[in-house]
C-alpha cells in the first residue's frame, strides 16, 4: 500500500516538476499512437464502409478475417513487422527499424482491423430501409454513402476510441520494433516495463498513471464530441 | 466531398508526423545498433557511458537490450553492429563459426546465488555447485531465467557441473523474463535464483532476498565486446562497431566502469579488465 501511495506521490512530483524525460516520453506515445490511429482511420473507414455496403463473393470471408484481426496480438504484429524491417529483410531498405516510424507502422497494423470491423458493424446497424429510402429520394450512390456515414458517425467515433485505446496501451509491438531506445523510441508502455525490471516501482507507477491519464483525456475528448452530436 | 477531403488531410497529417519523427531519429547513417544484455542496461551502466561515447564519436547508439543469446542471434543475422555480452562459451562458438571479427575483454563482476533469509536448503556459505545440489535435494523452489541469456547459460553450466538435470522438476520454475523480473518472482515465491551482482544490488531494497553463496571462482561473470564480421553481412556498420568496441576498452571508459556505482551502492558493480589475458580471470 505504501508503494502505491509513494508511486502516486512521485508521479505527481514528476508531473509537477515537468520532468523533461517524462514529457518527451509522453509526447512520443501520443504522437505515435495518434499517427497510427489516423492511418488506421484513413484505411479502415473507407474499406469498412465498402465492405458493409457492397456484395461480392468472398465478402463474408473478408469480414471474418477483419473480425479476427480485431484481436490481433500486438506481439505477433511486432514479430512480423520486425522480421520485415530487418536490414536483410524484405523491406529492410527503408531503414526504419528501431525508429518511431516503425512503431507507427506496427500500431497502424494493429488498429486498422479494429477500425474496419467497427465501421462495418456501425454501417450495417443502420436501419436497412434507410438505404432504400435515400435512393428512392433520387440520391446518387455516392450521396447515399455520404449520408449513411453521417448517420453512423456516433458509432464511428467509437471506432476511433477503440483503435486509439488498442494502440496507446500495447507494449509488445512497440518493444520489438522500437527497441525502447532512450530519447528515441521509448514510450510510456515500454518505459513502464523497463522501470519494473529495474525495480523502480515508483517510477513505473508514475508512468502508468500518466498513461491512464492520457488514455482518459483522449477518450474524454472524443466522448464529449460524440455526446454533443447525439440526436435528440 | 467532405469525407474524402477529411481522409486526405488525415493521411497527410499522419505521414508528416510519422515521417518527421523518423527523420529526427535517424541521424543519416551515423547510427550503431548495439545488442547487449539486460544487466548492462538495468544496472544503469550504459546510461553513463553512451552519452560520452556519442558526444566524442558523433555516432548515435541504438541499444537493444535483450538476453546474450538473442543478442548473438541478432549478430549472426547481421541485424546489429556490435555486441556487448556475457556468455563466454557461446561467444567462443560464435567466433569459431566466423560471425565475429574481434572479441575483446571489457569487464567482469560476479554471479551470486540469492534466496530467502530462512534458507530452507541450507546453502549459506557453501560453494556454487554444492549449493545447487542442496537446492535440488531439498526441493526448494529455484527461479530460472529460462531465456538463453548469459545468466541462464551460466546456470545451466552449473547444473551440468553438479551432475543434475533440473528440467521438468516441480521445484524448478522457468520465468522467461529478464533478471530484474526473475528476482521479483524469486522474492515473491521465497525461492532461490542465480543473478549477476549488479542487478541484485540495484534491486536489493525492494526484494528481501539475501546473498547466500558467493565468491566461488565458477561464479565469475565476464563481459566481452564483439565486433561483427561485415564480410558476411555488408550492411553492418563496421566503422561504427569498431569505434564503440575501441571506446569500451579505452582508458576513459575503463575508469568510468570501475567507479560506476561506488557512491550509490558502496562498492563497484563492474571491474574493468581491458587488455588483461583471459587466463588471469580463469577463462
Amino acid at each position: 500500500m505504501e508503494l502505491i501511495i509513494e508511486g502516486v506521490r512521485q508521479a505527481l512530483a514528476l508531473l509537477l516538476a515537468l520532468d523533461r524525460e517524462l514529457l518527451a516520453i509522453t509526447w512520443l506515445s501520443l504522437k505515435v499512437s495518434c499517427s497510427a490511429t489516423l492511418i488506421s482511420l484513413a484505411l479502415g473507414l473507407p474499406s469498412g464502409t465498402l465492405l458493409a455496403l457492397s456484395d461480392f463473393p468472398g465478402r463474408r470471408l473478408i469480414i471474418s478475417m477483419v473480425n479476427t484481426g480485431m484481436g490481433l496480438p500486438p506481439v505477433v504484429v511486432g514479430l512480423f513487422v520486425t522480421i520485415f524491417l530487418w536490414r536483410n529483410g524484405p523491406i529492410g531498405f527503408l531503414e526504419i527499424l528501431y525508429t518511431p516510424t516503425a512503431m507507427v507502422l506496427a500500431q497502424a497494423v494493429i488498429a486498422t482491423p479494429i477500425v474496419t470491423g467497427i465501421t462495418i458493424a456501425s454501417i450495417q446497424n443502420l436501419p436497412a430501409k434507410l438505404k432504400l429510402q435515400i435512393l428512392a429520394l433520387g440520391a446518387t450512390r455516392l450521396q447515399m454513402v455520404r449520408i449513411l456515414v453521417r448517420e453512423a458517425r456516433l458509432p464511428l467515433l467509437a471506432a476511433v476510441m477503440a483503435g486509439f485505446g488498442g494502440v496507446i496501451s500495447e507494449v509488445g509491438a512497440s518493444m520489438m520494433v522500437g527497441g525502447n531506445i532512450k530519447g528515441q523510441t521509448r514510450v510510456l508502455t515500454t518505459a513502464t516495463v523497463m522501470e519494473t525490471g529495474k525495480g523502480n516501482f515508483e517510477v513505473a507507477i508514475a508512468l502508468s498513471l500518466v498513461l491512464l491519464g492520457l488514455a482518459f483525456g483522449v477518450n474524454y475528448l472524443l466522448t464529449v464530441i460524440q455526446q454533443r452530436e447525439r440526436p435528440r | 466531398m467532405l469525407i474524402a477531403r477529411m481522409l486526405i488531410a488525415v493521411l497527410m497529417l499522419a505521414m508528416s508526423i510519422g515521417g518527421g519523427a523518423a527523420f529526427a531519429a535517424d541521424g543519416g547513417g551515423k547510427t550503431i545498433i548495439l545488442a547487449t544484455t539486460t544487466s548492462t542496461q538495468d544496472s544503469g551502466l550504459l546510461d553513463l557511458l553512451l552519452p560520452i561515447f556519442e558526444k566524442q564519436s558523433g555516432y548515435q547508439v541504438k541499444t537493444i537490450s535483450v538476453g546474450s543469446g538473442q543478442a548473438m542471434k541478432m549478430g549472426e543475422r547481421g541485424e546489429a553492429d556490435v555486441l556487448l555480452v556475457h556468455s563466454p562459451a557461446a561467444e567462443q562458438k560464435f567466433m569459431a563459426a566466423g560471425f565475429g571479427a574481434t572479441r575483446r575483454l571489457v569487464m567482469h563482476n560476479d554471479f551470486v546465488i540469492v534466496g530467502p533469509a530462512a534458507d530452507p536448503a541450507r546453502i549459506k556459505g557453501v560453494g556454487a555447485i554444492e549449493a545447487f545440489r542442496r537446492i535440488a535435494s531439498s526441493g526448494a523452489l529455484f527461479a530460472s531465467r529460462g531465456d538463453n541469456s548469459g545468466t541462464h547459460a551460466k546456470e545451466q553450466g552449473l547444473w551440468k557441473a553438479a551432475g543434475l538435470n533440473p528440467e521438468g522438476q516441480q521445484w524448478y520454475q522457468q520465468t522467461g523474463l529478464g533478471m530484474g523480473q526473475t528476482l521479483n518472482v524469486a522474492a515473491e515465491k521465497k525461492g532461490y535464483t542465480l543473478t549477476d551482482r549488479a542487478t541484485y544490488l540495484a534491486l536489493r531494497k525492494s526484494l528481501g532476498l539475501d546473498i547466500l553463496s558467493e565468491g566461488d571462482g565458477k561464479l565469475l561473470n565476464v563481459y566481452h565486446v564483439l565486433e561483427l564480421n561485415s564480410a558476411r553481412w555488408p550492411k553492418i556498420n563496421r566503422a561504427g562497431g569498431k569505434a564503440f568496441a575501441d571506446f569500451m576498452v579505452s582508458q576513459q571508459a575503463q575508469q568510468l566502469i570501475g567507479s560506476f556505482g561506488v557512491s550509490r551502492y558502496g562498492s563497484a558493480l563492474f571491474f574493468p579488465d581491458a587488455g588483461k589475458s583471459p587466463a588471469s580471470l580463469g577463462l
